[in-house]
């Protein structure tokens, strides 16, 4: 036990780096998690991309989580392109830049899904197409996806990941939260079950919406979710926060969230809830 | 009807026009548009944010709901409401109230002057984002007239939650954005002292807004008050008599539109 602690006080004058044999370890090998800065070596992610220690689900791709999430998908609203409303500059760079990131044309892909049996409408934000963020076609396709859900009478599951409300498009980024609010109230008022699932983002204006009006609200291990950023908050009020005021495991301490579910879990969980909430008036 | 007329002032004037200290005040909009106003406090949940001033007022013989958003006067009070920056109870005690509207068929008035929803801790660990969302989602189908002002700053989904209604009016010199200019720049390029440079971009005057239908009109602001008031009680009273005339899945499916359209 001494000679552990006495290695664990080294400092770094104690130590000759060998920099050679550093940089012949490719970058990528060992990874650190964000949330424990635990490092582990990078095939100990696995398949569903998660920290082996503290099991916080690693930012993914829409179109990795739809891998692994449903056993088919039938996507829609693929063409919409935003008609760049502001004129922003450099705005369409950086959409054709996220768009040959994420395979998507905009941060939300949707589309129909089935578990097993199980029919329901499908949304998965993307955290790289502009940090998630909702632009005019991320609330459009959530629109649709939530009237197309209630024509046909399907639940709605929706994975939220999103930094808010998308500044290049200015007061129409806004009006989605409104837009998108009204379909999801149509929804729920035509009886049918809508499921959330916060992932590592979720805030700002999603969080002021669609995020926030589930049925049953679930969230993966230490993601981020919150309405203001940290930065905002300490700048306004002076204060210093504390570090996991914004995890989920916080959040669902406050009352806002029914269950953390390991990202490995999900699947089963979902088939559990859609099954549950099958419909037996027909 | 100076202003509109006279040269056309910047995005930027507009911004600081929109938060200067001489702007109408709440309390004299609350007395001089209204009859009989009676405060009504807290969201029943678990206190009462002075950043939100709600309760029942004749505007002429018609009973409704007012709620407006409250900067504060007095330095006590500014610091009291976070300097008009609501918290979860703020946005609770309004869908409280405009719920009671809605069960005794009144119409809702929002006064709407925020630099958005407050960022602090207590904000966050009481759900500010849930609060505003609940708004979004059940004022889409509250089944009264709502009509809002904007008659100051009206900043991001801080504003939405109390603008979401059948008709938005703004006043001459006020904004209304996804986000501040100074934010804007900030995260644009590293520098909020662009705030000036950002306001044009962002497109937040009432002009701008009137053109893309996310208002309905401009109210001109004179440099008399109570000609101001006049003009607002006008305005008001006008909206509210034409969406009465509605029946309510009309009124309903044309709130909708207003916002499927975007």
């Amino acid at each position: 036990m001494q000679l552990f602690n006495e290695l664990k006080n080294l400092s770094a004058k104690h130590i000759k780096v060998n920099k050679q044999a550093s940089q012949k370890v490719p970058s990528g090998i060992w990874i650190a998690c964000p949330k424990c800065h635990q490092s582990f070596y990078h095939k100990d992610l696995g398949q569903y991309k998660v920290c082996p220690n503290c099991q916080y689900g690693f930012r993914i791709t829409a179109r990795q989580r739809l891998n692994w999430l449903v056993d088919s998908f039938e996507e829609i609203d693929a063409d919409l392109l935003t008609d760049d409303p502001l004129q922003f500059p450099d705005y369409q760079k950086k959409l054709i830049k996220s768009q040959q990131l994420t395979k998507l044309n905009d941060s939300v892909l949707t589309g129909f899904a089935q578990i097993q049996s199980e029919k329901f409408a499908l949304g998965i934000m993307d955290p790289f197409f502009i940090m998630g963020s909702m632009g005019t076609i991320t609330g459009e396709k959530l629109t649709r996806l939530f009237e197309k859900a209630t024509q046909k009478q399907l639940p709605v599951v929706l994975f939220t990941a999103s930094g808010g409300a998308r500044m290049q498009e200015g007061i129409f980024s806004l009006m989605q939260m409104a837009k998108v609010s009204a379909a999801v109230k149509q929804h729920s008022d035509a009886g049918l079950l809508y499921v959330v699932i916060l992932t590592d983002p979720t805030t700002g204006g999603v969080t002021a919406s669609f995020a926030m009006q589930a049925d049953i609200t679930l969230a993966e291990p230490r993601s981020l979710i919150g309405f203001a950023g940290k930065r905002v908050i300490e700048q306004t009020t002076g204060q210093k926060i504390p570090s996991d005021l914004q995890d989920a495991e916080t959040v669902l301490k406050h009352g806002f969230i029914d269950q953390i579910v390991l990202r490995s879990e999900l699947k089963n969980k979902l088939k559990w809830l859609l099954e549950f909430h099958q419909r037996r008036d027909s | 009807m100076s202003g509109l007329l006279d040269h056309k002032k910047t995005a930027a004037e507009i911004v600081k026009l929109a938060r200067s200290d001489d702007k109408v005040s709440v309390k004299f909009l609350l007395t001089e548009i209204f009859q009989d106003f009676i405060e009504f406090h807290g969201d029943r949940v678990y206190g009462d944010d002075p950043a939100i001033i709600g309760g029942l007022a004749y505007l002429n013989q018609q009973p409704v709901t007012v709620i407006s958003t409250n900067k504060g006067q007095t330095t006590k009070e500014k610091l009291a409401s976070h300097f008009g920056c609501p918290e979860p109870a703020g946005y609770r005690k309004a869908l409280r109230l405009a719920q009671q509207a809605a069960k005794f068929k009144r119409p809702v008035i929002f006064l709407v002057n925020t630099a958005g929803a407050y960022p602090g801790r207590s904000a966050e660990e009481n759900g500010q984002g849930e609060a505003i969302a609940k708004n979004l989602y059940e004022f889409s189908k509250l089944p009264v007239p709502i009509v809002s002002i904007i008659y100051g700053e009206g900043g991001s989904g801080g504003a939405l939650a109390l603008a979401c209604g059948d008709r938005v009016w703004m006043l001459e010199n006020s904004t209304y954005s996804v986000l501040s200019p100074e934010g804007f720049a900030a995260i644009l390029w590293k520098d909020s002292s662009r705030a000036d440079q950002a306001a044009e971009i962002l497109q937040l005057t009432p002009e701008k807004l009137l053109r893309q239908q996310v208002i309905e009109g401009i109210i001109p602001e004179s440099h008399s008050k109570y000609r101001l008031v006049k003009a607002i009680k006008r305005v008001l009273l006008q909206e509210i008599d034409q969406l009465q005339q509605m029946t309510t899945d009309e009124l309903l499916e044309k709130r909708r539109m207003r916002y499927r359209k975007f």
